[in-house]
């Protein structure tokens, strides 16, 4: 088996699905070109998280993260719940495969824009949903042209990886600039190669 | 908990008799058949059978059979060995957009030295059509391969139009009948083909059988450069142990073609018409009548392929899938996104193939399974909320 007993159990046994109408904050990340998609509504009192549900489209790792992610969170502060990071997901979880680790990085993600739609409704903000997203959706049938490069980070051959998430030799998690097309680091808040600002 | 294995396009299990054959050219007949004496006899005596099997199965003479290692060697055998030995003659190869990474990526490698491909599109049930092949020809083109049948889809391809329309240019063809051989009847004279790729391992043989069939007189130039086996065109001592089992899995393929491919075709109905009934928004991928006996594969609406596969694995059942989250490379089937269909659609691929001891009660036992796996990855689905909320508008 590729996955973890603990992740299997998740997988399985997802702890907290669904969704919540009269959530305080809701956060989307992820779009099926890359495989996966995951929704966050969270409901805060006391400055607590006391109600979180989510919704994932996406493969067992996904699902098991989503989970994952939910039962760290749930009843923390809002600055514990944004100190969650992907690495103590992943750890959680006793490890996921290489090649979906941007998975685990997805469920935090999702988490933290609940957070930051729920800050941003109590400042006057009107989203509903705070999205975020390595990629903007494609069009359908919209044929876009191979990219070639590298990976910035291992040097990897990305030829022929059109739609990429992460780098299919060190599983960096890449976004592609919006300005140049070039692959970056997930991570970085602009882009590596032409400096334009990365939206999160 | 009783498995049922629905992922022959993967490995099919040895098929009765096979492992039988081949233990005694692991132990006492361990001759190598390029030596002179008896043992050696023996040995060389066991491939030859074997190449007889195999050439029967496809009507080609026992001198038209090169064994390799498998399908892909067979493939990239074709490929760079007919570019390579016609470079004279053009260097622009002809290719359909839905073939094996082995055909796709080496005509990406003939490129390094100087090859253009041009990829035919294919339609929605991911067919071929020979005019679109006719188009792309061009003055310089050297070699045409389009698969006879996609193990991702089930699609069989017209590939004896498609020759026609290549020889009438005059240019060579070659099919990767690996997802075909063995389970629907190949004859390479009725195609009219160059080369075609087999492997036993799609048939009951074991895993490291397979072979390119190469017409007479056709030239190829050598991968892997060695001694005189297989003609030269092969050199390195051959796998006795495996061309003996895809011998013998080629003998059992003829004999129980018509019977198996009937008994298949009737469970493969079965599944296509009671999955559909069993779960709502759900396509079946390829086309619904020039398809493999054994395949049966759809696009299952607003869940996730590996999800689908770890739920049914939990429940027994051994399938596959093309959606991104499978691949290591966390990328969608190139074969599913050539038939037009989007990425969120891809991502529900659902593929089963049927082996030879599958049953009708396994059939149903996985119509009755199914419906709850999917009904708990869509509840779980933002996709399936999403277009809940559409819908109740």
């Amino acid at each position: 088996m590729i996955y973890t007993d603990k992740v299997m159990d998740h997988f399985a046994n997802p702890r907290n699905v669904g969704t919540l109408p009269d959530a305080d904050g809701v956060g989307q990340v992820g779009n099926p070109v890359c495989g996966d998609m995951m929704t966050f509504y969270v409901k805060v009192h006391d400055g607590k998280l006391a109600d979180i549900k989510f919704q994932t489209f996406g493969c067992g790792a996904a699902i098991a993260v989503s989970s994952m992610v939910s039962e760290m969170a749930l009843g923390k502060t809002l600055a514990e719940a944004m100190a969650i990071t992907n690495e103590k997901v992943a750890e959680e979880l006793g490890g996921l495969p290489k090649n979906k680790m941007h998975c685990s990085n997805l469920g935090a993600d999702a988490l933290h824009l609940a957070v930051r739609n729920y800050r941003d409704r109590a400042a006057g903000g009107t989203a509903k949903m705070a999205v975020g997203g390595e990629h903007e959706p494609e069009g359908e049938g919209e044929a876009e042209g191979e990219k070639t490069g590298s990976c910035p980070y291992c040097e990897g051959p990305l030829e022929g990886f059109e739609e990429l998430c992460a780098c299919k030799h060190c599983h960096t998690d890449l976004v592609e600039c919006p300005a140049c097309g070039k692959y970056t680091k997930k991570a970085e808040a602009a882009c590596t190669h032409c400096g334009a600002a990365l939206s999160k | 908990m009783k498995r049922i294995y629905l992922d022959h396009i993967a490995a099919t299990p040895l098929g009765p008799g096979v492992l039988e054959a081949m233990l005694p050219y692991f132990g006492e007949r361990f001759g190598n058949p390029q030596s002179l004496h008896s043992e050696g006899q023996e040995a060389a005596e066991a491939v030859a059978g074997a190449r007889e099997n195999v050439a029967r199965l496809i009507n080609a003479s026992e001198s038209e059979i090169l064994f390799t290692a498998g399908g892909t060697e067979a493939n990239n055998l074709a490929l760079k060995g007919l570019a390579l030995a016609n470079r004279a003659k053009g260097t622009h190869l002809v290719l359909s957009a839905v073939e094996h990474s082995s055909v796709l990526n080496a005509a990406k490698s003939l490129e390094k030295s100087g090859f253009t491909t041009t990829l035919v599109p294919v339609d929605q049930d991911a067919l071929v059509d020979p005019a679109e092949v006719e188009k792309a020809l061009r003055k310089e083109t050297v070699l045409v391969s389009v698969m006879l049948a996609n193990s991702e889809v089930g699609t069989i391809e017209p590939v004896a139009e498609i020759v026609k329309v290549a020889k009438a240019r005059g240019v060579l063809v070659h099919t990767d009948a690996v997802a075909a051989a063995g389970n629907i009847p190949v004859d390479v004279r009725a195609l009219g083909v160059d080369a075609l790729s087999l492997a036993g391992d799609q048939f009951y043989g074991p895993k490291g059988g397979a072979a390119l069939f190469l017409k007479k007189g056709t030239r190829l130039l050598p991968l892997l450069d060695g001694g005189i086996q297989e003609g030269g065109r092969r050199g390195g001592t051959e796998n006795v142990p495996a061309i003996v089992g895809f011998g013998a899995a080629a003998e059992l393929a003829a004999a129980a073609m018509a019977e198996r491919s009937a008994r298949m075709t009737a469970l493969r109905d079965r599944l296509i018409e009671g999955l559909p009934r069993a779960v709502d928004h759900i396509i079946l991928s390829g086309h619904r009548e020039r398809r493999l006996p054994h395949q049966a594969g759809f696009f299952v609406r607003f869940v996730e392929g590996e999800a689908m596969l770890l739920s049914l694995d939990m429940k027994g059942f051994a399938a596959s899938s093309g959606s991104a989250c499978t691949s290591k490379a966390l990328k969608a089937s190139h074969v599913h996104l050539a038939m037009g269909f989007d990425h969120a659609t891809v991502q529900g691929s659902l593929v089963f193939s049927l082996i030879d001891t599958t049953t009708a009660e396994d059939i149903d036992a996985l119509i009755e399974a199914f419906p709850p796996v999917i009904d708990r990855l869509r509840k779980m689905s933002p996709l399936y909320t999403e277009f809940l909320k559409e819908k109740g508008r």
